[in-house]
């Protein structure tokens, strides 16, 4: 099985926002990046689906700038056995130009298996996965919580608001992962000894023209300052009455 | 002037009210663009779609079969996109919710189009400019959108639905090839035994964290949402250790919620949960420790062991509503 995991390096979800200079990026002095969360679970399900079946190559790809190589490293280290950098400076927020990118990599590559994070938590588009899917013509499930394969067909779950989709679908595929799917691993020190020596490829790529353009990046207004209404139980008819006659929410 | 092609969302038959709230933010988009507002609703036979006008809807496009009583992505992305093609719609919008999320990609990927999703500002009046959340709602992202056609998804529970009555005629639209051959199919939707009402559905959320202690604690969140008519939410910590399902989770790797009111018991706020509940409406804090960051965005707090004050509020609550 010929698995690729596209990963994004993004700035870890502890991080305190600034906005940059130019007032429409966020300023990165002092940012800690991390391979996004959601690819995690992706990267963990290719590893996990090679480990069955035995046989098979899981390759990491990654758009972006040359500190990309890092990202994919961390998850070469996780298991990965090489890695791809389509490198470019842009950092584009229109969806379709980064899909595009990633689709004529994996297209090239004969893949079983195109995995992907349900969303990046930098920009959250949730877009670039079923994107990929569609300018490929593939299957494609998203935002998978479960997943069987066998005898080139696969079953995934899906979670839609209370209740689950169970979609049938043919290999070759696109899926995205969501939290739940499995539990990822921690590179161990052996992992990322060995993670040094792996392949890791780095082409140029250009990118279309964006569709829209970021006019502004601002902080979010601060929620206006609220109060403590009291200590234990006796609080109670306080917050109820705050919540009847002030907010009106009950 | 077909303008913009509002994507409806249904579940058995019955469309759903997030939808209404995509036609007010289309309608209102649409005056300022001076075009109309075109629905379309795919789904089963028994699809009803009367009344769509006094959303705003100028016509409604109907796409009636069984086969497509479930969500059939592709199927879904076919028709939208044709539809968008063959009437040449400038914008189509649906909304950020499980299903528009996955559809909204789709479409724009086989219209070419520039996609923008949980939009919470949409302005028409100088070329088109979107508002969006991004970094886990940290900072916001203001966007021009500088080609057409162009797939908008809005976040819930951020616009109105409108109120200016419009024709809504319907239009029967051939739901088209079968789906036979499909690469990929829904064959189910799994509905839990006793119906849920999912967090970012409700709106009322009550949440508990790991003050709880242990999984059979939550049954005090339980018993106040049930007297709320809200949803049950969890942290992170509370999903992990499996108290609780993924399906609950608030937060940056959960669900993004929005509610009118929002009671955090027994959860610290860490960052990554603020960013899935601090645009709710009205925040409620239940912490032993006043200097717990949830007191930063709650709008009212109470300092106390939640083992004495829920079960409390759960009382009287019950008197105030009449349960
Ligand atoms: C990549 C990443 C993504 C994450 N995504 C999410 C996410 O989506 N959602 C999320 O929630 N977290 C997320 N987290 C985890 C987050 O950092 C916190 O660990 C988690 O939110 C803590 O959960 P908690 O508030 O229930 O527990 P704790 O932080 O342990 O807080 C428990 C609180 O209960 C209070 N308490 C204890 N006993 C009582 C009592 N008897 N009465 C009243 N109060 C009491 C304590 O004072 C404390 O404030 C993420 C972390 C990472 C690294
Ligand atoms: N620059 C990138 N390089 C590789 N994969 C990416 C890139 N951007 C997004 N992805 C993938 O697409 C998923 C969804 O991203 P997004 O649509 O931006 O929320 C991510 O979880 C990654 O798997």
């Amino acid at each position: 099985m010929k698995i690729a995991v596209c990963v994004k390096r993004v700035p870890d979800t502890e991080t305190r926002i600034k906005v940059g200079a130019d007032g429409r990026s966020i300023d990165e002095g002092g940012v800690k990046f991390v391979l996004n969360p959601f690819d995690e679970f992706a990267v963990e399900e290719a590893l996990k689906l090679k480990e069955q079946s035995g046989e098979g190559e899981v390759v990491i790809i990654s758009m972006g700038g040359d500190s990309g190589q890092e990202t994919i490293r961390t998850a070469l280290a996780m298991g990965a056995d090489r890695g791809v950098l389509l490198k470019t400076d842009a950092k584009p927020v229109d969806p379709l130009v980064t899909a595009r990118v990633l689709a004529s990599e994996v297209e090239q590559g004969g893949y079983d298996l195109v995995l992907f994070g349900k969303q990046a938590v930098d920009d959250e588009s949730h877009a670039v996965g079923p994107m990929v899917g569609e300018l490929l013509g593939l299957a494609s499930v998203s935002a998978i919580t479960r997943l069987e394969l066998a005898g080139g067909k696969g079953t995934a779950e899906r979670e839609v608001e209370g209740a689950t989709e169970v979609v049938e679908f043919s290999l070759p595929a696109v899926l995205t992962a969501e939290k739940g799917l499995n539990e990822p691993r921690y590179p161990a020190l052996r992992g990322i000894m060995l993670a040094k020596k792996k392949p890791l490829e780095v082409k140029d790529v250009e990118l279309d023209e964006e569709g829209m353009v970021v006019v502004e990046l601002a902080l979010p207004q601060s929620r206006k300052e609220g109060r403590i209404v009291g200590e234990g139980p006796d609080a109670v008819p306080i917050l109820i009455d705050a919540l009847k006659n002030e907010a009106k929410v009950i | 002037m077909a303008g913009v092609l509002v994507v409806l969302e249904q579940r058995s038959g019955t469309l759903k009210s997030v939808s209404h709230e995509v036609l007010g933010a289309a309608r209102t988009l649409a005056d300022e663009l001076g075009v109309e507002v075109h629905a379309l609703a795919i789904g089963p036979a028994g699809l009803k779609v009367d009344g769509l006008g006094e959303y705003g809807a100028d016509k409604v496009l109907c796409c009636r079969s069984d086969e497509l009583e479930l969500y059939q992505a592709s199927r879904y992305a076919g028709l939208a996109s044709g539809l968008a093609d063959a009437n040449g719609y400038q914008i189509v919008m649906l909304a950020t919710t499980a299903l528009g999320k996955d559809l909204g990609p789709r479409i724009a990927a086989k219209l070419g189009a520039p996609i923008a999703g949980d939009l919470t500002h949409i302005s028409g009046n100088d070329g088109l400019v979107v508002m969006r959340p991004v970094f886990a709602g940290k900072a916001t992202s203001t966007l021009k959108i500088t080609s057409t056609p162009c797939v908008l998804s809005v976040r819930p529970n951020a616009f109105a639905t409108g109120c200016v009555a419009r024709d809504g005629i319907v239009e029967d639209v051939s739901p088209g090839d079968s789906g036979a051959g499909a690469q990929a199919v829904t064959i189910a939707v799994k509905e839990p035994e006793k119906a849920v009402l999912d967090v970012a559905e409700a709106s009322i959320v009550v949440s508990g964290g790991r003050g709880l202690k242990e999984a059979e604690h939550f049954q005090l969140v339980e018993e106040l949402a049930s007297a709320l008519g809200g949803a049950v939410g969890a942290s992170r910590a509370v999903v992990d250790a499996g108290w609780r399902p993924h399906s609950e989770q608030v937060g940056q790797t959960g669900k993004t919620v929005s509610p009118n009111l929002y009671i955090a018991i027994g959860i610290s706020g860490a960052i990554q949960h603020l960013a899935g509940m601090r645009t709710s409406k009205v925040i409620v804090a239940i912490n032993r420790d006043q200097d717990a960051p949830i007191f930063k965005v709650a709008d009212y707090g109470i300092v106390g062991d939640l083992f004495a004050v829920v079960p409390r509020l759960t009382e009287e609550i019950k008197k105030v509503r009449g349960g």
